[in-house]
């Protein structure tokens, strides 16, 4: 029990000093994980960061249950994973209840029509730094461009994109066409 | 009752398919706001502002966030649960098989597909942001005049914000958190 109550704190402080999760994670995680608490080596952190990136869900979760269960088993994943999640779920509950209350305040209108404007330079900061790592031939660029276009076009699940690029990508590979 | 459940499967459902962190749950988000109504797009937008600028995962943030607006706090606690529910499934079988996962050929093959799949929807929903953003769609319908459907002040800022998050090289390893804040006040100096 201790043992699991040291995950969840552990995790619950990589949570509330990550902004951003992604790669944001990784020097925390070496603090809390590698450095202080000798749980895992920088090493096995970023294997399990690699197998985060590449499982579905998001990476910073990922990353918790790995760990988590490596040294407690699947309580310990299951632990690992509540702490990361808590801070967020606290703080943002505080700030969302504040916000709706002012919603409605003009200079509070304006500073989110500000805000939204960064928010899609964010996005296309994102994408452009996404791009390099995932397209890396003609068929992946192709890939890319037929689900850009499709998306915005038609309204179709993302879950139905996902599904058809998984069975692309591999029938792509097996076609030899990867790479090219 | 059913608005719970509703809420679990459709975060179940992105934390199952979004795959690439943070900003890959955003397509799913948006599919969410139009099928249910439980949010507005605008909303969509301020809440991915409010989810960068506080600490923790941006992808579990956003779905507190989609999750309290929803249904307050039960809706929060029950969208995030949801959304880390399929991680903590796959990571558990996978964990297993560590190498023999990393290795195998398909799930690279499979990886090769995704990635640009990720790329293409984090575009298209970021489109959808522009369009709320830094155009007048209404008015431009109301007056029928094509200068009105662009809004000159978001788009000088968007170039601004080109400009300093990418080029400039004092600025440029910023934090996000530091451009959402000028951006703020930017918006309620020149009232956006």
């Amino acid at each position: 029990m201790k043992k699991l109550l040291q995950l969840f704190v552990a995790f619950a402080r990589v949570g509330v000093m990550t902004f951003g999760g992604g790669y944001a994670m990784i020097p925390m995680l070496e603090r809390e994980i590698v450095d202080k608490r000798k749980w895992a080596s920088s090493e096995e952190i970023m294997d399990y960061y690699a197998v985060g990136q590449c499982t579905p869900g998001v990476i910073a979760v990922n990353t918790a249950t790995f760990i988590g269960y490596s040294r407690a088993g699947i309580p310990g994943g299951i632990f690992a994973t509540l702490g990361v999640i808590f801070p967020s779920l606290v703080i943002i509950c505080v700030i969302a209840g504040i916000l709706s209350n002012f919603a409605d305040i003009p200079a509070v209108k304006s500073a989110f029509a500000g805000i939204r404007v960064c928010v899609c330079v964010l996005i296309f900061n994102a994408v452009t730094k996404l791009w390099k790592g995932a397209i890396k031939d003609k068929a992946a660029l192709l890939l890319c461009l037929a689900v850009f276009v499709l998306s915005v076009f038609f309204d179709i699940s993302p879950v139905v994109f996902v599904i058809c690029c998984a069975a692309a990508g591999i029938l792509f590979t097996q076609l030899g066409v990867r790479g090219k | 009752m059913m608005l719970y459940l509703r809420l679990f499967f459709e975060f179940f459902k992105t934390g199952m398919f979004a795959i690439g962190g943070g900003m890959a749950t955003l397509p799913f988000l948006y599919d969410i706001s139009t099928k249910t109504g439980w949010f507005t797009e605008a909303q969509l937008a301020d809440m991915i502002a409010v989810s960068e600028s506080t600490p923790g995962p941006i992808g579990v943030n956003m779905a507190t966030y989609v999750g309290f607006t929803t249904a307050g706090i039960p809706g929060a606690i029950i969208a995030t649960l949801g959304l880390v529910t399929p991680s903590v499934i796959v990571i558990l079988i996978v964990a297993r098989v560590l190498q023999a996962f990393r290795q195998n050929r398909y799930v690279d093959a499979a990886f090769y597909g995704l990635r640009p799949c990720s790329v293409g929807l984090i575009a298209a929903a970021g489109i959808l942001v522009v369009r709320i953003a830094m155009f007048r769609t209404e008015f431009y319908a109301q007056t029928g005049v094509i200068a009105d459907l662009f809004n000159g002040k978001a788009l000088l800022l968007a170039a601004a914000l080109v400009l300093l998050t990418r080029y400039v090289k004092k600025t440029k390893g910023l934090h996000p958190i530091v451009f959402i804040f000028a951006s703020a006040a930017v918006g309620v100096l020149f009232r956006f």
